[in-house]
């Protein structure tokens, strides 16, 4: 188990990797990428009870990353974990590579193919119905990007989930609340998500996405309220740790020039001498 | 003749097709609990309430919520269950087209997706509740095995060998009551066209509910004429039998197809498209529903107004015949 202080240095690493990759491939979702860092460091190395070397255990909790287009974030996390040698992602978005960009079950760790948007929670409600079915305790995560709200499948799985009193499911919400046009508020809002969700039957829990005590906290100790599916809305920041891209929406899916990423470089590792 | 009065003096009249899917379900499941129907409100239309009363824990209602629906029996067949996503066929494949297509099909979840009602079974209700894309839409989509079943025998072994199957398949199932046909030395393989009646001077591919008109219109050409017809119900749309495609070509007799689909897409072009890069050039006509909306009517009634009909098939028949003479 590793100390607070090594997961903080954890997530600089993860950023710092997920830059890396895709500088190489001149490719990826940044700014998304940055936000849910924190959270899937959380999730991989607190969280989640899953074995690389035994990823297709029955008793493993799921995790499916609705927000398939910050795939980088999670590819740097699995290898991270072990599931694959880090060195593969040098093939990120390359001919013939598996490592494409966006979540593939050819990749050793990924559970579901996503990326279209609005596809993880309905699939997270299936998984959880079935391990209610079979008196399974394994939890279902599932990872939504605020940009993907909208999309009506979503509002389909929210009544479904909270109809079927699936409280081994948590909805982690990205909320950094930018997406590829701009602030969600001009696109479509999402301001009164919490109590969008609590009509919906969920049970609502608000953290800094960014605090990784506060998300392991929420993660760790569910369900909220028994019978209810877990919603966790974590605040976060889009481009978060980079001056430059934090809140900066061309930076969705930007890539970075050689200076850029220097000085993106740079400013992780000044953070980095930081953390205590 | 009309399609609903069944000639008993030729074959023996089965249910609908429907109807023997959820029998045949319920059959299943009270030996493998790890089938799970899936339906959007549509458990009534699916045969599926005796089902429910003897297995309320092996069905999930997800109300009228197509992609939803989809969606949930991936993940139901991810964690190890064999689900039966059952909507009227043409919400079922087009307002959850994307999640059949990456849910399923892209992340290679075994769901059974049952398209029931299908073609035009809703007949007078027109146009949002027929379903002539559908093996189109699915056709275009990889990983998946489409089957429209025409009679009961070939209903059962469908659901039988899709509970069983470890890949995606769409099952597509109507309402009219259906006769059994061809019943001696059957086997049903998805993937292997059954002729259900042999010849040798024209060939009738059907598909579905329209292979008992493709086999009436033969068996009259026979007692009319003395015409000997092939007819075929190739009951796996995706993946085509070629193997017997080819072989029905190979003696250069006219050929025309049968669906209760749209032209564009359907089984007709498939034949087709595979004959013609083949090198074949029989004579061929396809006889399905082209590019409009369906007149009103049931469908009955729309298939006489298509040809796809005891009669309109017949005459299809004898003018390619004069064609070829």
């Amino acid at each position: 188990m590793m100390t607070n202080k090594e997961m903080k240095l954890k997530s600089v690493y993860l950023r710092k990797n997920l830059l890396k990759y895709i500088y190489h491939a001149k490719a990826g979702h940044t700014g998304g990428s940055l936000s849910c860092v924190d959270t899937l460091n959380v999730l991989y190395n607190r969280v989640l009870n899953v074995d690389p070397n035994n990823f297709k255990n029955p008793n493993r909790d799921r995790y499916v990353q609705s927000k398939g287009h910050c795939v980088e974030a999670l590819f740097v996390t699995l290898a991270d974990r072990g599931f694959f040698p880090e060195s593969d992602l040098e093939t990120l978005c390359r001919y013939q590579s598996h490592y494409i960009g966006h979540p593939t079950k050819k990749v050793n760790g990924v559970e579901q193919n996503t990326g279209a948007l609005g596809h993880g929670l309905p699939i997270c409600v299936g998984e959880a119905i079935a391990a209610k079915l079979d008196n399974k305790s394994h939890r279902i995560f599932t990872l939504l990007g605020d940009g993907e709200l909208p999309e009506g499948s979503n509002w389909e799985a929210f009544l479904s989930a909270s109809h079927y009193k699936l409280d081994n499911l948590y909805a982690i919400l990205d909320y950094n609340k930018q997406q590829i046009t701009g602030d969600n508020k001009d696109v479509m809002n999402t301001d009164s998500v919490r109590e969008k969700l609590e009509t919906f039957g969920w049970a609502v829990k608000e953290v800094d996405g960014h605090n990784l005590e506060d998300l392991e906290n929420a993660l760790n100790n569910g369900p909220f309220e028994a019978g209810k599916p877990n919603f966790i809305i974590a605040h976060t920041i889009k481009g978060k740790g980079v001056s430059y891209m934090e809140r900066n929406i061309k930076w969705h899916h930007g890539v970075p020039s050689p200076e850029q990423y220097e000085l993106a470089l740079s400013e992780l590792n000044q953070a980095e001498a930081l953390i205590e | 003749m009309e399609l609903d009065k069944i000639e008993d003096k030729y074959l023996k009249m089965g249910e609908a097709n429907q109807i023997v899917f959820s029998e045949t379900l319920q059959a299943l499941a009270e030996t493998d609990k790890d089938i799970i129907a899936v339906t959007s409100d549509s458990r009534g239309s699916g045969k599926l309430v005796p089902f429910a009363q003897k297995y309320p824990k092996q069905i999930v209602e997800v109300g009228i919520a197509e992609q939803n629906l989809v969606g949930v029996a991936a993940g139901l067949a991810s964690a190890g269950k064999k689900s039966f996503a059952v909507s009227p066929a043409c919400f079922l494949s087009a307002r959850a087209l994307e999640q059949i297509k990456n849910d399923v099909c892209y992340s290679d979840n075994p769901v059974t997706l049952v398209g029931i009602s299908a073609g035009v079974s809703y007949g007078a209700l027109g146009t949002t509740h027929h379903s002539l894309h559908d093996f189109a839409a699915l056709r275009a989509i990889n990983n998946i095995t489409i089957v429209a079943p025409a009679d009961n025998f070939e209903t059962e072994q469908a659901v039988k060998l899709a509970a069983k199957h470890d890949k995606p398949v769409y099952l597509r199932f109507g309402k009219k009551a259906m006769p059994f046909l061809s019943e001696e030395n059957q086997t049903f393989q998805f993937g292997k066209g059954r002729v259900v009646k042999e010849g040798k001077d024209i060939t009738l591919i059907a598909t579905g509910e329209t292979v008992y008109p493709a086999w009436l219109a033969a068996k009259r050409l026979e007692e009319d004429h003395n015409i000997k017809a092939t007819v075929v119900s190739m009951h796996t749309v995706k993946p085509l039998d070629v193997k017997l495609l080819e072989n029905l070509a190979s003696n250069n007799s006219p050929i025309v197809t049968v669906e209760e689909h749209m032209i564009n897409g359907g089984l007709g072009e498939a034949c087709a498209s595979h004959l013609f890069q083949k090198g074949f050039t029989n004579p061929f006509k396809i006889i399905g529903i082209p590019d409009e909306y369906t007149i009103t009517g049931s469908q009955v009634e729309i298939f006489n107004h298509y040809g796809i009909s005891e009669v309109g098939l017949y005459e299809t028949c004898k003018t390619l015949l004069n064609l070829k003479i």
